[in-house]
């Protein structure tokens, strides 16, 4: 009986963590959809690179990690911090530049930040944030702490000197540190297999002798499952481990880039869509009963009204004071 | 007081301030096991241990992200190039992180971090070994950017850096590593931010940092012996924030000014000291700023040339003899 009541509340967790994973992912498609509208409107502006399409590997991660862990992306990284727990309100808002944004309005799009949550940017120069998880990770093993930190970059960044510096160094100084390499097969628009030797990402990390994986990006269970894995061994020896996540970006590059462009078809972004991540989880929930076509109704009408809500913040928020122009410049 | 070599004045520093905060670490190539390229370092490795005396593979931009990263989660790194000239391999880190991340991110995320090493010529190093690189790096908002010019200062500076809750960058010289000097006992610290008169003098104001004090201070004796005149050699030590208001008040006193640098003409240093001078002290100016540079080519190796290339005692004299109107 015990192990039964056992089984069941362990399910029963696991169905609430899937639950709040497609929760967080339409949350992300939903907020970036807003995104994009409110782009169109000239309210965002400047580079404003979407989500859409890739949103389980940043839920699927974040919900593996712990609240004292440490999370750094690239400029692709509204989904990530939304799943990290940074408010919608202060995502969009530092989109449209507010006062009350994430970053008080001076970062905006590529570079979101909530020290509080550990989540230490959005970075804007390809693969230059790499060495910076490597750095996080040094000073986890520094203070004797079983953090790890997580960093998400695409698979163009793979062929920048700036990742292998970052994985030799996290390599041989052991760092707890998880290389998420979101693979959407293109940087802008060139498709990785025209400007890569080696096209499978994670076959870089023998020349590293680490610990790697391919993973399904499509499937976020597949991404929490392969986070715990890599997880588990940052905390329990402090080493690294290189994720090759399999996704794709059904939007173009940034918002000043077509739908689909000329480097790619819009058949291959339409076969691509059938795989989407938050269709899969849902029909897996609603094929166990833990879901029904009302309740998923339910849960899309609640994040529209969040991001709503975040659009309505974003726009009656106050610029930054003039004066925000020269603080921050330097520390006290 | 204490008489020490440059070296031994920034080693000094480090070990002082490593014993002061466990969050202090020095990280860069052949700092450990080898004892530094140029022996700053000497010592530390058995004092600290490898875990906060870091040994890195040569990967400059690497090792300065793992600065800039090791910074944003709390500690205090020490990164120290071999020298600058191999540190622009590594500038993305320094101009694109460390230098912009407590901007964008609002205030939330500081980088107190040191980047420290040789630069400017040495002796017959060619063209890539011997570069001055303080104009690009003082260009750079949320940079503050020291040149010592003597092991007090080294020290002083050093520990001010090291403190501050900045990226610092630290100039050193190749060839002021054998320098000796007296050095304060006991705490020491130079401020960042403020000049220092290294002779005083009425007629002319030499400002220097670095090297070139020395090759100031000579032409200033050069200038006291033949030609009767007293120039005040003025060190910049700190190039951002530059000590405005030290340049204007010796050339309040002077009215004329010779500005020595080892960079190149071109959008140098001394530009933006001449800039400074022009804007606040033009009615106090008997003659034109003159400026004393490295030539403005790649560096020579053949020693006669290379001679002419740098800035020297004789070319400063020169200089000061036209604002003078000794010609
Ligand atoms: C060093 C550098 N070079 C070029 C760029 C311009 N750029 C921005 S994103 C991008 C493509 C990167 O693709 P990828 O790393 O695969 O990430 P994705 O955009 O697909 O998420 C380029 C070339 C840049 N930001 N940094
Ligand atoms: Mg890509």
């Amino acid at each position: 009986m015990a192990t039964a009541t056992a089984r069941t509340a362990s399910t029963s967790a696991h169905t609430e963590l899937e639950r709040r994973m497609l929760r967080q992912m339409l949350l992300i498609r939903r907020f970036e959809e807003k995104a994009a509208e409110a782009y169109a409107l000239g309210k965002i502006g400047g580079f404003c690179h979407l989500y859409i399409g890739q949103e389980a590997v940043g839920v699927g991660s974040l919900a593996a990690l712990r609240e004292d862990d440490y999370v750094i992306s690239s400029y692709r990284e509204h989904g990530q911090a939304l799943a990290r727990g940074v408010p919608a309100n202060a995502v969009m808002a530092e989109l449209f530049g507010k006062a009350t944004g994430c970053s008080k309005g001076k970062g905006g799009s590529m570079h979101l930040f909530d020290a509080g949550r550990r989540f230490l940017g959005g970075h804007g120069i390809v693969g230059g944030h790499i060495p910076l998880a490597a750095g996080i990770g040094f000073a986890i093993r520094y203070k004797g702490g079983d953090q790890v930190c997580i960093c998400y970059f695409g698979e163009a960044a793979v062929n920048i000197g700036a990742f292998h510096e970052a994985l030799n160094m996290a390599s041989v100084y052991k760092l707890p540190v998880i290389f998420c390499c979101e693979n959407n097969r293109y940087g802008m628009g060139t498709a990785f297999e025209r400007v890569a030797a080696v096209t499978d990402v994670v076959e870089h990390a023998c020349s590293y002798d680490m610990a790697a994986e391919l993973v399904d990006g499509m499937d976020v269970l597949a991404v929490y499952a392969a986070t715990e894995r890599a997880a588990d061994r940052a905390r329990s020896g402090g080493h690294p481990t290189l994720l090759e996540v399999r996704t794709y970006r059904y939007m173009g590059h940034s918002m000043s880039d077509p739908l689909h462009g000329v480097y790619r078809t819009k058949e291959e972004v339409e076969e691509q869509r059938k795989r989407d991540p938050i269709s899969q989880l849902a029909l897996k929930l609603k094929e166990e009963g833990a879901l029904d076509d009302a309740a998923l109704d339910a849960l899309d009408a609640e994040v529209r009204a969040q991001t709503d809500e975040a659009v309505r913040f974003a726009e009656a928020s106050p610029d930054p004071e003039p004066a925000e122009l020269t603080t921050h410049v330097l520390a006290d | 007081m204490a008489t020490l070599t440059y070296r031994d004045a920034l080693n000094q520093a480090l070990r002082e301030e490593m014993q002061r905060d466990p969050n202090v670490f020095l990280m860069g190539e052949e700092v450990g096991v080898y004892q530094g390229a140029y022996k700053v370092s000497r010592g530390l490795l058995e004092e600290f241990g490898p875990k906060r005396i870091v040994d890195t593979p040569i990967a400059e931009l690497g090792f300065a992200g793992v600065g800039v990263g090791a910074a944003m989660a709390g500690l205090r790194p020490v990164i120290e190039f071999m020298t600058w000239n191999f540190a622009v391999l590594a500038l993305d880190q320094i101009v694109n992180s460390a230098a912009k991340i407590l901007y964008e991110s609002g205030g939330q995320v500081p980088i107190p971090i040191v980047f420290r090493g040789p630069n400017g010529a040495a002796l017959q190093l060619a063209a890539q070994h011997s570069q001055a690189w303080e104009s690009w790096l003082a260009h750079i908002p949320g940079l503050k950017v020291v040149a010592p010019a003597t092991p007090a200062d080294a020290k002083g500076l050093l520990k001010s850096a090291i403190r501050d809750n900045n990226p610092v960058i630290v100039l050193e010289g190749e060839m002021l590593y054998n320098l000796k000097g007296e050095v304060p006992d006991g705490e020491h610290i130079v401020p960042i931010g403020r000049a220092e008169v290294k002779r005083p003098g009425s007629d002319v104001t030499l400002i220097c940092h670095s090297k070139t004090v020395a090759v100031a201070l000579k032409a200033a004796e050069q200038l006291a012996e033949h030609e009767g005149a007293s120039a005040e050699v003025l060190d910049l030590r700190s190039l951002r924030p530059l000590d405005e208001a030290a340049i204007l008040e010796s050339v309040a006193r002077t009215n004329r000014a010779v500005v020595v640098e080892e960079g190149w003409p071109h959008s140098g240093l001394g530009a933006q000291v001449v800039d400074v001078i022009q804007r606040d002290a033009f009615d106090q100016l008997d003659a034109p700023v003159l400026r004393v540079t490295q030539a403005d080519v790649p560096m020579p190796y053949n020693k006669q040339l290379e001679r002419l290339a740098k800035p020297s005692p004789d070319r400063v004299v020169a200089a000061a003899r036209r604002v003078l109107y000794l010609d």
